[in-house]
């Protein structure tokens, strides 16, 4: 089948959209930009060619009638098999990387004992792994050098001790292997490891228990359908080192502004805060971009204005907006530069305010700014969509909300749950456009 | 890259003409002092060339001598230098290229000092910091000062009354001052003489402006129109030598509109017109060629832009005139582009983009001037309103190299050239099924 792909290279992440010719969206894959923004656009859209597969399943297996009900619970199964699988693959992988690593001049005479100190410490790693895909488990992160890393430490930290070896040692082949693994490309043999995953799940699946056979039969024919790569487009600050040709690349405003009419036909007004950049983009009734605004010369406001906050308050990202949630007042923060914000922010610590009430302010600083950029690009028109990752801080939302009421009046304010896709499902409605045209 | 290589790496005669001027001119500053000449030091816009060369002074730019050094990537080490002096880092760049430049010798492009001058000529006003900026070279040369107050066209309009009031300016304070300093009585027929030739140029360089409006455009007015009114801007206007390099570039550009050429960048000529662009705002110096690479590549070609404005609107009908003479001069200053208001620099935009048939106008708003950025976002959204057409805003500085974000600045300009793209296409059936 055709399928047009839109991948939005930002410089947190990487997102990849796949969609059909009705401009159905199919699959959305997420990874970590890393330093590599080749390898960062193949994951991704390799992520989005799974979570096609997964909409091809459902589609398949919509068709049996005795399954109704339970297809999500099996499909979650099969996700979590396959997760397995590719987890155990980079294991292996990285497990080899650290071995070759850990050869050399520096290691001379303890050859043996790192040797067997790795093999020990990926036993483990190996031993744990289904745990970490069981149902229900918790996941820090879905990105392989966020899992493999926190567990490698621990467990490292303890086979160090044991084996006579410097933990430092240890974490510094890890180090270096995780980029080599982490930068490879991912590996063709998508359909094998559905494949294995497939037996692990039809041997114990409780949701397709007495149906096995149909269902194995429906997701090998699913697996079958070929996913042809239509066309691609590319955006997001990384799109310039992208290996395709000027043709295949759009700039994110426009991207935005498209992806945004996408999710909300009726959407006039966008607002980006992504990592690095907030965008404030007017789109007319068909999504093509009439204003757009920007901070440029300086990245205050951003997401990472947030990520930085986070590390002065030792929190983590997630956990600023919540807190903020629990402020009985808002404490005013002047800076909009970030560096300038941390010392307020310890400033008013010190001058015993709680903490909850500073981090109301400084969302409440961000909003500030957004709207500022805003009201530069044409204001706030009906209806507003806000998008990127600062999206899903529910402190800043309530900001954003309080203040366009202020200004604008009411306005139908959409934040879209897959709004961090907003670029590559732009992206992606411009392959499918590139090729209509 | 995608510009066509031409065996244009042959400079121009006018190019090399030009080089020779100013060379000539740095060369007329390096030895002022041994030849007993006086030297005077004024701004471009409202400048008093023929004026001055009534009284065989030097000329010497303060303002140009900042572009040369940021375009010789100097000025940012200037800047910090004069912001270790103590000037704050909100204050216009060539003021403090300039300051940190006399506190490292003052050395003009050919790397031979600059002359401390004989007398500051604040000429135009309209820029409220070149009053400050020679309050602070007074302080530092303790010379002779001549102010030339000139009144604001907040009417959009130069009455009688302001006109009369430069003149009585130019009769009772800057000729005696300029024949106090230089020792030269002034004679009226030899201003007469220059005014009549900076006419002759006057007529020339607008052919070469409105050359633009051919399709595709032979010049940048932009990018390369930087360096047409290199001339006539600076310490040439009125002299043969503009003359000249006007005629020479008359012929080139009218050789090129014969052969539908496009316009000269520094990659050989662009290969494409595929945006017509107005540009408001001063250029950036110190990327400036990597900033003018963003417009070519993408096929932008610049056919109009207010910065070619700043020494003169000859394009709107003014002359120098020899029958009036300090008339005209007074004229000349009141109608500086940034003496104009928010009203008349929007109608001049707007006639641009109608005249030149342009697709879209670009602000360049710059950090350090606010007599050029202060009301530009209103600007853009009249002529938005009254264009239909698009428009987009960028911000970079004069010539302090740490206000310019090259990623950003590109990113903006791509989205902006996209924008009026996908805006063409409008008619055609956009996606528009929800997800």
């Amino acid at each position: 089948m055709r399928c047009f792909i839109g991948v939005d290279l930002g410089s947190t992440t990487t997102k990849a959209i796949v969609m059909d010719e009705n401009l159905d969206v199919l699959g959305r894959g997420i990874t970590n930009s890393r330093s590599n923004y080749d390898t960062a656009c193949r994951v991704a859209r390799y992520e989005a060619l799974i979570s096609t597969r997964f909409t091809l399943f459902h589609q398949g297996l919509s068709k049996l009638p005795g399954l109704h009900g339970r297809i999500e619970d099996f499909l979650a199964d099969l996700e979590r098999s396959f997760r397995l699988e590719q987890f155990l693959e980079q294991l292996a992988d990285l497990e080899a990387t650290c071995q070759i690593n850990a050869k050399g001049d520096r290691f001379k005479g303890r050859e043996k004992v790192i040797r067997e100190a790795l093999e020990a410490i990926f036993v483990r790693l190996r031993e744990e792994a289904p745990a970490l895909f069981a149902p229900g488990a918790k996941r820090k992160s879905d990105f392989f050098r966020d899992i493999a890393g926190s567990r490698f430490m621990a467990i490292s930290q303890e086979i160090a001790a044991a084996s006579g070896l410097s933990y430092d040692l240890l974490l510094n082949v890890y180090d270096k292997a995780i980029i080599d693994v982490e930068n490879r490309p991912p590996s063709e043999d998508m359909r094998d490891k559905f494949l294995r995953a497939l037996d692990r799940v039809t041997a114990s699946s409780a949701a397709i228990k007495s149906m096995t056979d149909q269902v194995s039969v429906l997701v090998r024919d699913a697996l079958q359908i070929p996913l042809d790569d239509t066309y691609l487009v590319g955006t997001g600050y990384g799109r310039v080192t992208l290996p395709f040709s000027k043709e295949h690349i759009r700039s994110e405003i426009l991207c935005h502004g498209l992806g945004a009419h996408m999710m909300y036909p009726d959407t006039r007004t966008v607002l980006d805060i992504g990592g690095q950049d907030t965008k404030a983009i007017q789109v007319d009734a068909s999504g093509i971009v009439e204003n757009f605004q920007m901070n440029d010369r300086c990245a205050a406001g951003c997401g990472r204005y947030l990520g930085y906050i986070a590390d002065e308050m030792n929190m983590g990202l997630h956990e600023l907006g919540p807190m903020a949630m629990k402020a009985t007042r808002t404490v005013r923060i002047n800076s909009t530069c970030t560096v300038f914000a941390g010392a307020e922010l310890r400033d008013r610590l010190a001058l015993g305010e709680k903490r909850e009430d500073i981090l109301a302010g400084l969302h409440r600083a961000i909003i500030l700014r957004a709207m500022s950029i805003i009201s530069r690009s044409g204001g706030v028109r009906d209806q507003f969509t806000f998008t990127g990752g600062v999206a899903k801080n529910e402190a800043a939302v309530k900001e954003l909300r309080q203040l366009i009421k202020e200004n604008y009046g009411d306005r139908v304010i959409n934040i879209n749950p897959e709004s961090i896709y907003t670029g590559a499902l732009g992206a992606a409605a411009f392959a499918r456009r590139a090729v209509e045209n | 890259m995608s510009v066509r290589p031409v065996a244009e790496a042959v400079k121009e005669l006018s190019m090399l003409k030009q080089k020779e001027m100013i060379a000539g001119n740095y060369e007329l500053l390096a030895t002022a002092k041994e030849k007993g000449r006086k030297v005077v030091s004024t701004f471009v816009p409202g400048n008093l060339n023929e004026l001055m060369m009534c009284f065989d002074v030097v000329n010497n730019l303060p303002e140009i001598n900042a572009i040369q050094n940021a375009m010789r990537k100097k000025s940012g080490a200037f800047i910090m230098e004069a912001e270790k002096r103590g000037h704050s880092e909100d204050v216009c760049t060539y003021v403090k290229a300039d300051l940190g430049s006399i506190a490292k010798g003052n050395l003009g492009p050919d790397g031979r000092p600059l002359p401390d001058p004989d007398l500051l000529l604040l000429s135009y006003t309209g820029c409220f910091t070149f009053m400050k900026w020679f309050e602070l070279l007074r302080e530092q040369y303790k010379c002779e000062t001549a102010m030339l107050h000139v009144p604001y066209e907040g009417d959009g309009h130069a009455s009688k009354n302001m006109r009369d009031y430069v003149v009585k300016q130019i009769k009772e304070e800057v000729i005696p001052k300029l024949e106090r300093v230089s020792g030269v009585k002034f004679d009226i027929d030899r201003l007469r003489q220059y005014l009549k030739e900076s006419a002759k140029t006057e007529q020339d360089f607008v052919w070469v402006l409105e050359s633009a409006k051919n399709k595709p455009s032979p010049i940048d007015a932009y990018f390369g129109g930087v360096y047409y009114i290199g001339p006539i801007f600076t310490a040439f206007r009125g002299t043969p030598d503009a003359t000249e390099y006007y005629r020479l570039l008359r012929a080139e550009i009218a050789e090129r509109v014969a052969k539908k050429q496009l316009p000269v960048t520094p990659d050989g000529e662009a290969h494409e017109e595929r945006y017509r662009l107005v540009v408001e705002g001063p250029p950036n110096w110190t990327s400036f060629r990597d900033f003018w690479k963003m417009f070519y590549e993408e096929g932008a070609v610049v056919v109009a832009s207010s910065y070619t404005k700043v020494g003169g609107i000859y394009d709107q009908g003014f002359r120098h005139d020899p029958d009036h003479p300090l008339e005209s001069l007074a004229e000349y200053c009141l109608g500086c582009y940034t003496n104009r208001n928010l009203p008349a620099r929007i109608g001049l935009l707007e006639k641009y983009m109608t005249d030149y048939e342009a697709d879209g106008l670009l602000v360049n708003s710059i950090k350090s001037c606010n007599s050029f950025s202060a009301g530009q976002l209103l600007m853009l959204r009249e002529i938005e309103r009254r264009t239909g057409k698009p428009a987009a805003f960028i911000e970079t500085d004069l010539v302090d190299p740490r206000y310019f974000s090259p990623a950003n600045v590109k990113n903006r300009l791509e989205s902006y050239f996209q924008m009026i793209e996908q805006k063409r296409q409008g008619a055609k059936a956009p996606a528009s099924a929800a997800e």
